[in-house]
């Protein structure tokens, strides 16, 4: 393997990425058998989706309207659309066709901004039938090579997918793992998908090539199957390219074929079948009459759509007053409707997104259960000096874990702060007993701040707030 | 009149649809399939600028119904439709390659 940091100078690295996503829909595409994951193998057919003779397929309006969201939520135009019939042989296809749409998808001609302000074209996203499901039985280890026989479950067979195909706008893995996050939160906000990845309910395809440093023309690309999580893809492109910069660096050729990820090799390894070029044979299904969503159904369908993580992200970075990547943590927990209930009750916004992204998310379950009005309460009793920060973190552990009233809660533990009073005596005490200490404090030394700090602590029984003595402290020292 | 089909073509199709054609019946083929092939060319031959392309026959379009499941089929039904079965599955022949 060449060194990959030779290769990064020589090369870049152009992706496009081609994602699967199975639609919520409580049945099938063109029937009414139940779309419903791990359920007993084949209890979910019909005489639709098993393609028996004289059966007519009848689109289901709700994946429709899941596909037009996806859309929307992509920026696309959503258009007239047909469905075509893309003709091969292959055992989870029962009806030996797939019905697909092909030169007339719904959505074209869109895009997926990231988080970090790049864009990533989207060229279209359409609708299809999923296949069924096969398990191979005997040679190595579920393989299918080597396999002795296969077996087939047909209930994913029409369930119904839209794909979603980029434009090569793809520069790194990271990149990659960046938009396909962004998208599965897209596609879950919209209702259109559950986001498992580990259940195949996102499938990732991977078209990757390489080309020298700064060149704009196009290498020859292979497409990487089989990804299955965010790690796999990372690496499946990392590995694929420095393969592609290997040969090319030796002199030899890429061969534009499948390839397949091994999570277990750590590599990709050549698909057999694509040495044949397939002919699919499409053609308009005649059992399916057009598709023309208008203007009204299209705005009835944008207007459903839920808040969209970017702008969820922009509502929380003005709201609160911290960086992007923080606020993009917030609405990944999706706790930003807590973090800005409290800061619509006046809450300090940076001290809410850091108890949300630290101490709320440490049980993200109890997190679901936690009543905004008592988090509120509690940021406002450590914002108002009521509570320090130690005392405000075991209060919250408290409301995670059991729920209740966070005054009453501090008032049961025998928390309350120091008062003015009583910390100034202390602070005063400190001072007084510790000359040399306080002289080094005058003249600058920050050092022995932690020092005077931690004798408040231990004279108030922990009930002081570090910060109130700091303050204090620079207070005295300013005036001589 | 130039040959529409030649006998590669019909046996390039037979094999895409997985028909085991004698060379009789290929023969035949090439003639019937250029028949079909020759009225397709008289369509072809008709000046149609200005005629939008028909997408389906039927003046209908967003025919849809609604998300709610209808009953499926019996399994045991099911697989004793199958030339075998095995551990509740359709059993097929070893797969070889990828799939598309
Ligand atoms: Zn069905």
């Amino acid at each position: 393997m060449a060194d990959p940091e030779a290769g990064a100078r020589a090369y870049d690295i152009v992706v496009g990425l081609e994602v699967h996503c199975e639609l919520r829909t409580v049945t099938k595409l063109f029937c009414g058998c139940r779309n419903a994951f791990g359920d007993e193998p084949n209890t979910n057919v019909c005489p639709v989706c098993l393609g028996l003779p004289g059966s007519l397929p009848v689109l289901n309006r709700q994946a429709v309207e899941y596909a037009m969201a996806v859309g929307l939520a992509l920026s696309c135009e959503v258009r007239p659309s047909l469905f075509h019939r893309k003709n091969y042989f292959y055992p989870d296809m029962p009806k030996d066709y797939q019905v697909s749409q092909y030169d007339e998808p719904i959505n074209v001609d869109g895009h997926l901004d990231l988080p970090d302000g790049s864009v990533v074209g989207i060229e279209r996203a359409h609708m299809e039938e999923d296949t069924g499901k096969s398990s191979h039985v005997g040679g190595g280890g579920g393989r299918i090579h080597g396999a002795d026989h296969s077996l087939v479950d047909y209930n994913r067979a029409g369930v119904p997918l839209v794909e979603i195909v980029s434009r090569p706008d793809i520069r790194s893995s990271a990149q990659a793992v960046d938009y396909v996050r962004e998208l599965r939160a897209i596609l879950v906000t919209t209702g259109a998908s559950d986001g498992k990845m580990e259940e195949g309910s996102l499938r990732v395809d991977a078209n990757v090539s390489v080309r020298p440093a700064g060149s704009d023309t196009l290498g020859t690309r292979c497409e990487i199957k089989n990804l299955n999580s965010l790690r796999s893809l990372g690496r499946a492109i990392d590995h694929e390219a420095a393969r592609q910069w290997d040969l090319l660096d030796t002199g030899e050729r890429i061969v534009q074929e499948t390839r397949h990820w091994n999570e277990d090799l750590g590599r990709t390894v050549a698909g057999r079948s694509k040495e044949e070029a397939y002919d699919y044979r499409y053609f308009p299904e005649p059992d399916l009459v057009p598709l023309a969503p208008d203007d009204a159904w299209r705005d009835r369908v944008r207007a459903a759509i839920p808040m969209l993580p970017a702008a969820r992200r922009a509502r929380l970075c003005q709201a609160a007053g911290v960086d992007a990547a923080l606020a993009g943590t917030v609405v990944e927990l999706d706790l930003d409707t807590l973090v800005l209930a409290a800061i619509s009750a006046k809450a300090d916004g940076r001290r809410a997104v850091n108890r949300a992204v630290n101490e709320v998310a440490a049980d993200i379950d109890a997190a679901r259960r936690l009543d905004p009005a008592a988090f509120t309460k509690l940021l406002l009793l450590e914002d108002q000096g009521k509570l320090t920060a130690t005392q405000a973190k075991q209060v919250l552990a408290e409301l995670l874990t059991a729920g209740g009233d966070p005054v009453d809660i501090a008032a049961a533990r025998g928390f309350e702060a120091l008062g003015d009073d009583a910390l100034a005596g202390a602070v005063d005490a400190a001072i007084a007993s510790n000359p040399a200490e306080w002289e080094r404090f005058k003249g600058g030394d920050a050092k022995v701040t932690g020092f005077f700090v931690g004798l408040v602590m231990r004279a108030s029984g922990g009930k002081a707030d570090g910060k109130a003595v700091t303050a204090l402290l620079r207070e005295r020292a300013a005036a001589g | 009149m130039p040959d529409r089909i030649t006998t590669a073509d019909v046996a390039h199709v037979a094999q895409l649809a997985r028909l085991d054609l004698t060379e009789a019946e290929l023969e035949r083929l090439v003639v019937d399939l250029g028949a079909v092939l020759d009225h397709a060319a008289g369509v072809a031959a008709l000046d149609t600028a200005g005629v939008p392309p028909t997408a389906h026959p039927l003046p209908l379009q967003n025919v849809l119904r609604p998300d709610e499941v209808r009953p499926s089929l019996d399994r045991d039904e099911v697989l004793a439709m199958a030339p075998q079965a095995e551990d509740n599955r359709f059993r097929v022949p070893s797969i070889l390659g990828d799939g598309p």
